[in-house]
């Protein structure tokens, strides 16, 4: 069928089964725009900066497993989107972004908003393109969707020149790509996956190690059948929460920087790591030398790259993590003996009697980590959790009781301030059932509080948990343990009213300092059906425990809580 | 860990960007480029890479993940048993002795490849640390330019 490139885009959108799109348009892209118009096959939800967009259809993707798409013009339209990229990458979300461009004439030209999106792009997507032909962009689009999804998935830009969008061409969408460059290996080594069983069934205190890939995958429930088998205890990282269950007993906690005293020591003390979708990042393993040291490892990965990256590897596996998993639990019904490994987890059991995941709490002021908690009582499986980057993040990511994998969403790898909220009107979109909450902080919410405006323009309910320090509270703790108590432009002192902020967007706020007045205000937000701010009030110097100091061994954690209620 | 030198051959699809993605690749992961010579492979869509690196076991073996892990890439060759030649050109002054530099260059399979009427070039094609020997050896009648190619190889 003969049509421009602007309907190809939207064609491919539609045949790759995508219910919403995230953008903001401008001159390079407006011939797209002007078919979005026409079609009413899929909804375009206009966020208010181009950051926020691919944070939106990021949270999308990570809500529902499926691809998220953005839209961009170029220029200024296309470098705004670059942290959205970036944040994806890191975090390997399956986006599609398309970015408008200058027409092919004046490329290299310096032309009025021409930027070179596939050199600033290249390191921080899994592959990009500018497309230089109508003739290429059906294979182009396919391509992009596909590339996104398989393997490793990660976000794909796919640049198009504005003559190009304008051009009329054939359009026949492909069925399938053919890439032979491109063969992502899902299977695993069939002898290798035998040896990896083996070594389990040997161990003495094996342990899973969960990671993000264990969501990428869905391999949640394999996952919990293997552990279930052998009576395995796993440790989650940030990306891994809500895999095992908050209520799984074989659940030992979340490792790393800020993990448990019982797991970070479980992967201190275990004879066999079995590394799944994990990828040994150095806020998970604290000083490489002294990581696991009495450790073997087995590592499934579908990225080979990851695979002995950082430390040597007993029985590396590249494959697909539920595929693989799927593959061991047949072969270790039969040999796995759960009594051998009591021991073990009578040790982790005594680690987390000893030093239990806690906090003292008081009722004068309130302590950010009794709201986290109130939150799970409230809410619990209900709701879908997303936060931005500090303090906060790590209060709910510890304290949270997560139910299952995509309930919990967090720019981890990256770390970007202003992910959440974004991310967020995403996962509203994708689970319109769901309560959609952001935990934030006072510093991070301000990084894209536009999408006030958003949320309320599209009746997005999400609830904003503003866990409110008055200060840059991450960076602050960092101050307090290693720069002497100089705390260098941490301070936000200096605030929004943000009850008034809220309600200037066509939002509601409610500014909380009692545990009444939080659960009061999340009643009212539930009921009341908009955007929210939860304004919570919370004791300034609390700090983040445990802690592994940055480039300590994981089992040198700071532990001790401050007594006072000293807000 | 130890620094080893390796070749690696990359067989990569011939489109745009694609020397940008390599290049980019070892830039931005801090990896070391000793040389790198890319042409097209004659009758079909692909290019073969040749680059020599430089690292401990750890970091050639990232480089070759990495560089499969880019799309266009085919094929990733880590050398062991190869066949190795670089090319140099060098610019003498005509005062030079050209006999004693020709049989140099023979010696280093190459030859007295142009001469005009203030300069002439030689040429010599072989293993690149002959090469290296090469350039000291010439260093004695003051070279006015020297230009090498990079590595090309293949395995045996
Ligand atoms: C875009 C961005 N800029 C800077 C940082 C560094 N950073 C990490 S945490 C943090 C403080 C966040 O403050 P807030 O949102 O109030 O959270 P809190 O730690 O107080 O809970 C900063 C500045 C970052 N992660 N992202
Ligand atoms: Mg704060």
């Amino acid at each position: 069928m003969k049509m421009s490139g602007a309907q190809m885009v939207c064609e491919a959108i539609i045949a790759e089964g995508v219910d919403t799109v995230f953008g903001y348009p401008g001159g390079a892209i407006m011939n797209v725009y002007d078919e979005i118009y026409k079609q009413n096959a899929f909804r375009h939800i206009l966020t208010r900066h181009e950051q926020a967009a691919v944070h939106a259809a990021d949270g999308y993707a990570r809500a529902t497993g499926r691809v998220g798409v953005a839209m961009v013009t170029s220029g200024p339209g296309f470098t705004n989107a670059v942290t959205g990229l970036a944040t994806a990458y890191m975090d390997s979300v399956p986006l599609v972004v398309i970015s408008g461009q200058v027409p092919l004439s004046l490329i290299g030209t310096d032309g009025f908003q021409e930027v070179d999106a596939v050199g600033i792009s290249r390191p921080c997507t899994k592959h990009n393109y500018l497309v230089h032909s109508i003739e290429d962009l059906p294979r182009i689009l396919k391509e992009a969707f596909y590339i996104a999804r398989s393997g490793r998935p990660g976000p794909v830009l796919v640049d198009i020149p504005k003559d190009i969008t304008g051009e009329i061409g054939e359009f026949v969408y492909p069925d399938h790509v053919d890439l032979p460059t491109y063969k992502p290996r899902y299977k695993g080594n069939d002898r290798q996956i035998k040896k990896a069983v083996e070594a389990i069934v040997n161990a003495k205190k094996p342990l899973l190690y969960l990671g993000g890939g264990v969501v990428l995958s869905n391999a949640h429930e394999s996952i919990r059948a293997l552990a279930e088998m052998g009576q395995i205890p796993a440790v989650e990282t940030l990306m891994a929460r809500g895999v095992m269950g908050a209520k799984n007993p074989l659940l030992i906690g979340m490792l790393g920087m800020h993990g448990s005293y019982a797991a970070n020591m479980a992967m201190s003390e275990t004879d066999l790591i079995i590394a799944l979708g994990a990828r040994f990042d150095d806020r998970v393993t604290g000083k490489l030398s002294e990581f696991a040291r009495y450790a073997d490892i087995i590592h499934v990965d579908i990225d080979p790259a990851n695979i002995g990256k950082l430390v040597d590897v007993d029985y590396p596996i590249v494959g697909d993590v539920k595929t693989v998993v799927d593959k061991m639990l047949p072969m270790l019904e039969k040999k796995v003996d759960p009594d051998r490994y009591q021991v073990w987890r009578d040790i982790l059991a005594r680690y987390d009697e000893l030093h239990p995941l806690t906090y003292n709490d008081c009722d004068e002021t309130i302590k950010p980590q009794w709201v986290i908690e109130r939150l799970g009582q409230l809410l619990g499986e209900k709701a879908v959790i997303t936060s931005d980057v500090g303090q906060h993040q790590m209060w709910a990511a510890q304290f949270y009781p997560f139910d299952r994998p995509r309930q919990w969403i967090n720019s981890g790898g990256l770390g970007t301030m202003g992910y959440g909220f974004p991310a967020a009107l995403g996962a509203q979109m994708g689970q319109p059932d769901k309560i959609v909450v952001n935990i934030t902080g006072d510093g991070s919410i301000l990084m894209n509080v536009q999408e006030l405006v958003t949320a309320a323009e599209n009746k997005l309910p999400v609830i904003n948990v503003i866990l409110n320090n008055h200060f840059l509270g991450m960076v602050r703790q960092w101050q307090t343990f290693f720069y002497d108590k100089r705390y260098s432009e941490t301070d936000l002192s200096f605030q929004p009213d943000w009850k008034l902020l809220a309600e200037a967007c066509g939002g509601a706020g409610f500014d909380v300092t009692t545990k009444e007045e939080f659960d009061a205000a999340m009643e009212a937000a539930i009921a009341g059906g908009k955007v929210t701010f939860v304004n919570v009030a919370v004791d300034r110097f609390e700090n983040v425990l445990p802690m592994v100091p940055a480039g300590g061994a994981l089992y040198n954690m700071l532990l001790e809580h401050k007594e006072q209620c000293d807000g | 860990m130890d620094k080893v030198r390796r070749v690696i051959s990359v067989i990569v699809a011939n489109e745009a960007q694609v020397l940008a993605r390599v290049s980019g690749l070892f830039a931005g992961r801090g990896y070391n480029i000793d040389s790198l010579t890319v042409a097209p492979i004659p009758g079909s869509n692909f290019s073969h890479m040749t680059i020599v690196t430089r690292g401990n076991r750890r970091v050639i073996e990232q480089i070759v993940k990495q560089l499969h892990k880019l799309i266009p890439t085919f094929k990733v060759i880590e050398h062991e048993e190869m066949v190795e030649k670089e090319m140099v050109l060098i610019k003498f002054s005509i005062e030079s002795p050209i006999a004693e530099i020709q049989a140099l260059c023979q010696a280093y399979n190459g030859n007295i490849v142009n001469a005009g009427p203030d300069m002439f070039i030689a040429m010599a094609a072989d293993e690149a640390g002959r090469i290296a020997h090469f350039i000291d050896a010439v260093e004695r009648y003051q070279p006015v330019e020297i230009v090498r190619s990079g590595v090309v190889a293949m395995e045996r």
